[in-house]
């Protein structure tokens, strides 16, 4: 067995057992990704001698018995709009093909004290919007289970890469599903926090009030520690919730009995694929066979979502966008007579047509007169949205849903069809418009082999329990077994 | 009609600098100044994923002028994003209030001519400043110094309940008072710490219908302030009585030729688009918080007054003059401790100090001395040791070159002849130069007194001790 195929547990007992050396861990990913990345284009940008330097770094401090964090020398990928000081984070977008952060994020502090190793920079739709990383302004990432079919997004380059072994763990993020469909679509395990869990500094603003970092990993054991490094108080967000850093794996626990789990079953109805619900009620058939009780419920309010989302998330990013203007950093037009023409041929040239749309929509919302029309009565639908939730855990300890409507889709599908793509994440969205912590497991493959992911979600910073929960599934399943086959592509 | 048929209505806007040691949303240093671009971070440079935190002081300072300026603090209040683009805007948004500002329903109270006024007080919010471009003079281009972008503002919004650039002049002379006392500001127009947005209409008195009203903005002088605002009324009583109609512009005030431009009319107004800032939670203050903050307000001008002419006597108009400016009263209290003479004190200020700064266009904190040398000017001319006439040099030169008036007089050898020989010497040279005054004033003619006591003045270049002259000049005529 390579070394790229073990998971992140598995890794670490190596290296402690002094079995393996993080060299070679990071020199396997970097065979890994030379053999398979041409295919798979995943990343946007490798750091590859300076990860070697650190994994020697970290072998000869390990050698001399320096006290070590338990994951120090492991690997990781991470999506393109997290700032790592000194590198390029260029969002998938020409607007920042050549940006390079003076900064590091708050997440990549944390992973830094833990002397994580970073692999390189992963593919994502521009600036986070879209479903299907085709949006990325320089290469469309493929779906290592069949590479005609899209990856899924926004964090289509961290699913593909953790499915294909091309790092052991990734971290995405997640405004309306951008880590669990993607995870959804590859085969593994994607979680998004609750809003406020893990600090949003250093994280390039999509939606402000519903982006969330998260991981994506091999299975929900890495989730859970991945998610201890990196979430916690920081003082530098002020929407961070005042929650200490805590031991995920010690959630880990194989049982569910007594759990109370509700099927909204307005995510199993009209839209839904047949195969992926036929999925879904055979996951619930083995929660209750596992001792947990399922019960079928509703959200109707969550019809709302989507269009809720697409107000609030647009608006937001009209906002966070227009320091991309050309004037201190990041693309500037060379066709220009005025600061009228700066401005207007930066962003027309720079931004790509999703982003655009996106804009324009948000800045419509806002303008006065449509103001109270859309963005405040999309306010307080939110509102509504988050009390039908409220709701819904008085009653339960988990909710269970698709992660996605259907299994992968081709590439070009829905990519000129952008109404259609804002569909595939019907099951994702109403997560981040409550603010609650999601996590999608694969479960199976459909019909023409490509994985089928569940979703379950919780109450606000009840991640244990979805942890617990999502664990125990795997515990008593085997879709690990499925591989990847890295069909296809010759179109 | 005539002009005097007319009354013009002020609305003001203004914009104070907060002294805190850093800037609203992030660590760097507020200090003004600096090489360009030195004092910012990722944050204020607003680079891709930087967020913003709020400044805890920079609501305390708001709440503190809110409370000195009688508003009502709000309890629940938010920041909100007014989206538009320029240069000196780094995110592409400021950070502002919109509609639930810190403080509102305020007031400050003016002087006018024969009363006082109250001027109502619309809002109080906090806001980040923006940076700066420096337009080549070449044409090669326009830099951006974002040094000053995220500095901490309040905007101070009045209600248009000014009716003269008198009372506008009083008005912010009033609140950069209020400010300063508070010490949440320096106040410091030349640095731009202190401007004002001023709207200005016209209507016909009587009227109970506003006029449409233009708007001059950041105005950052007294003088350009109050020639502004005569200038605007004029123009617009103008147009009316030609017959024609007033635009919604916004104006540029131009010092030089005296004269408003139009830059912008009410087409071209920008939608900002304004929303509460999703990486800001909202701010809520609870009463105790307002109430501790409330505690810690210094005395307040009104009550700085009645207690100056219950304690020291002064009279109404000089405890209002001396309390006008912080640095004016407090100048007082130091000086009245070194030489516990208050009303000579506030005489001082009232006359030749003020005078001075007048002469010289400055404001009361740039006093280059302090409050104990004033006191000890007045301890001298109450001890003899000078006149009123030398210490009025010695005023002149304490403004000049900044030194204690005791080391000013020794320095120039002003200390006035008391000693009895020296000025019987002078008397006596005197009178005999001047027989015919002799003569006249035994004849009579009193007034001879005073020239004989101006030539004794006149040969010893005003040191000789005015007092001593007198009776000696008494005793000798007398013979």
């Amino acid at each position: 067995m390579e070394l790229y195929e073990f998971t992140v547990h598995e890794l670490a007992e190596k290296l402690e057992k002094k079995e393996i050396t993080s060299e070679e861990i990071t020199k396997s990913y970097f065979k890994r990704i030379k053999e398979r990345d041409e295919k798979i284009k995943a990343y946007v940008s490798t750091l590859e001698e300076d990860a070697i330097k650190k994994a020697k770094e970290i072998d000869k401090a390990r050698k001399e018995g320096k006290k070590l964090g338990k994951y120090a020398g492991i690997p990781i990928g991470i999506k393109d709009n997290m700032c790592i000081d000194g590198t390029k984070t260029t969002c998938s977008s020409k607007m920042l093909e050549n940006f390079v952060a003076p900064y590091n994020a708050t997440v990549i502090e944390k992973l830094n004290k833990e002397d994580i190793i970073y692999l390189g920079k992963l593919n994502m739709d521009e600036f986070a919007m879209g479903g299907s990383t085709e949006y990325s302004a320089f290469f469309k990432t493929s779906n290592p289970w069949d590479l005609d079919r899209v990856p899924g997004g926004s964090s289509g380059g961290s699913a593909a890469a953790v499915a294909s072994d091309m790092a052991p763990w990734a971290l995405g993020s997640d405004t309306g599903g951008s880590i669990r469909q993607p995870s959804s679509l590859c085969g593994v395990v994607g979680l998004k926090p609750t809003y406020g869990l893990v600090s949003r500094y250093g994280l390039v603003a999509f939606a402000s009030s519903l982006d969330q970092i998260g991981p994506i990993t091999k299975d929900v054991e890495d989730s859970a520690i991945l998610l201890s490094l990196i979430s916690g108080h920081d003082e530098k967000d002020t929407t961070s919730a005042d929650i200490d850093a805590k031991d995920y794996t010690k959630a880990l626990i194989n049982d569910v009995k007594g759990m109370k789990i509700g099927i909204p079953k307005e995510y199993l109805g009209e839209g839904i694929n047949k195969e992926v619900k036929e999925a879904i009620l055979e996951v619930a058939k083995k929660y209750e066979e596992m001792g947990a009780t399922i019960e079928e419920c509703s959200l109707d309010v969550g019809k709302y979502a989507t269009a809720v989302y697409y107000i609030i998330a647009c608006a937001e990013a009209s906002s966070n966008l227009g320091r991309f203007d050309g004037i201190r950093y990041g693309y500037r037009t060379k066709n220009f007579k005025n600061l009228n023409d700066i401005y207007r041929n930066s962003r027309s040239e720079g931004f790509g047509p999703e982003v655009k749309r996106r804009i324009i929509l948000g800045t419509y919302v806002l303008s006065s007169g449509y103001y109270d029309a859309y963005y405040k009565k999309a306010q307080k639908v939110r509102t509504i949205i988050k009390e039908a939730y409220d709701e819904l855990f008085d009653k339960y300890d988990l909710l269970l849903t698709p992660t996605s409507p259907t299994t992968a889709f081709k590439k070009g599908e829905k990519s000129n069809n952008p109404l259609e793509m804002y569909l595939a994440d019907i099951c994702t969205v109403p997560v981040n418009i409550a603010g609650l912590p999601g996590i999608s497991v694969p479960c199976k493959l459909d019909s023409q082999g490509l994985p089928i992911g569940f979703q379950l979600i919780a109450k606000p910073f009840a991640e244990e329990t979805l942890l617990r929960a999502a664990y125990t599934y795997e515990q008593n399943t085997n879709f690990r077994e499925n591989k990847p086959t890295f069909k296809g592509g010759n179109n | 009609m005539s002009r005097d048929d007319y009354e013009v209505v002020i609305g003001l806007e203004v914009h104070c600098e907060l002294s805190t040691k850093t800037k609203i949303f992030c660590s760097c240093p507020t200090e003004f100044g600096g090489e360009p671009n030195t004092h910012c971070c990722p944050i204020c440079m607003a680079m891709p994923g930087t967020l913003p935190v709020l400044n805890e002081k920079v609501v305390e300072y708001a709440v503190k002028a809110g409370l000195a300026t009688n508003c009502k603090i709000s309890q629940n209040s938010k920041n909100d994003r007014k989206n538009y683009f320029y240069p000196d805007l780094p995110k592409a948004y400021q950070i502002s209030q919109y509609d639930m500002p810190l403080c509102y329903e305020g007031y400050v109270t003016i002087d006018t001519e024969d009363t006082e006024k109250k001027i109502r007080l619309t809002r109080i919010h906090i806001e980040e400043d923006a940076g700066k471009l420096n337009h080549d003079e070449y044409g090669r281009g326009s830099f951006v110094d974002l040094n000053r972008a995220g500095v901490p503002l309040i905007e101070i919004v009045s209600e248009p309940d000014l009716r003269s650039s008198k009372e506008v002049d009083s008005y912010i002379r009033k609140l950069k008072s209020i400010l300063e006392y508070i010490e949440v500001s320096d106040c410091k127009m030349q640095e731009g710490s202190l401007r004002a947005d001023v709207n200005v209409s016209v209507r016909k008195k009587g009227s109970k219908e506003f006029g449409t009203r233009t708007e001059m903005k950041n105005m950052s002088s007294f003088r350009s302030i109050v020639r502004a605002i005569d200038y605007e009324a004029e123009r617009q009583i103008d147009i009316l009585e030609n017959g024609g109609v007033i635009e919604q512009e916004t104006l540029r005030w131009d010092d030089i030729s005296g004269k408003t431009f139009s830059m912008r009319n009410k087409e071209d107004a920008q939608d900002y688009r304004y929303f509460p800032d999703p990486d800001l939670v909202a701010i809520k203050l609870s009463d105790e918080y307002i109430e501790n903050i409330r505690k810690t307000l210094p005395e307040l001008p009104e009550s700085r007054i009645k207690r100056y002419i219950a304690d020291f006597e002064l009279t109404e108009k000089a405890a209002k003059f001396v309390t006008a400016s912080k640095y004016y009263s407090n100048m007082f209290e130091e000086a009245i401790k070194e030489c516990n003479n208050p009303k000579a004190v506030s005489n001082w200020i009232m006359s030749d100090v003020a005078r001075i700064l007048n002469e010289e266009d400055k404001e009361p904190d740039e006093i280059p001395f302090t409050g104990k040398d004033l006191g000890e000017l007045v301890s001298l001319i109450d001890k003899g040791t000078i006149s009123t006439a030398i210490a009025k040099k010695v005023l002149e030169e304490m403004f000049k070159n900044p030194e204690v008036p005791s080391k000013i007089i020794e320095a120039k050898g002003w200390v006035q002849i008391s000693d009895e020989g020296a000025i019987k010497e002078v008397v006596m040279q005197v009178l005999e130069a001047n027989p015919q005054s002799v003569a006249d004033y035994k004849a009579g003619k009193d007034k001879a007194l005073g020239f004989l006591v101006g030539q004794a003045m006149k040969a010893t270049k005003g040191k000789a001790n005015p007092q001593m002259l007198n009776k000696m000049f008494l005793e000798e005529l007398k013979k």
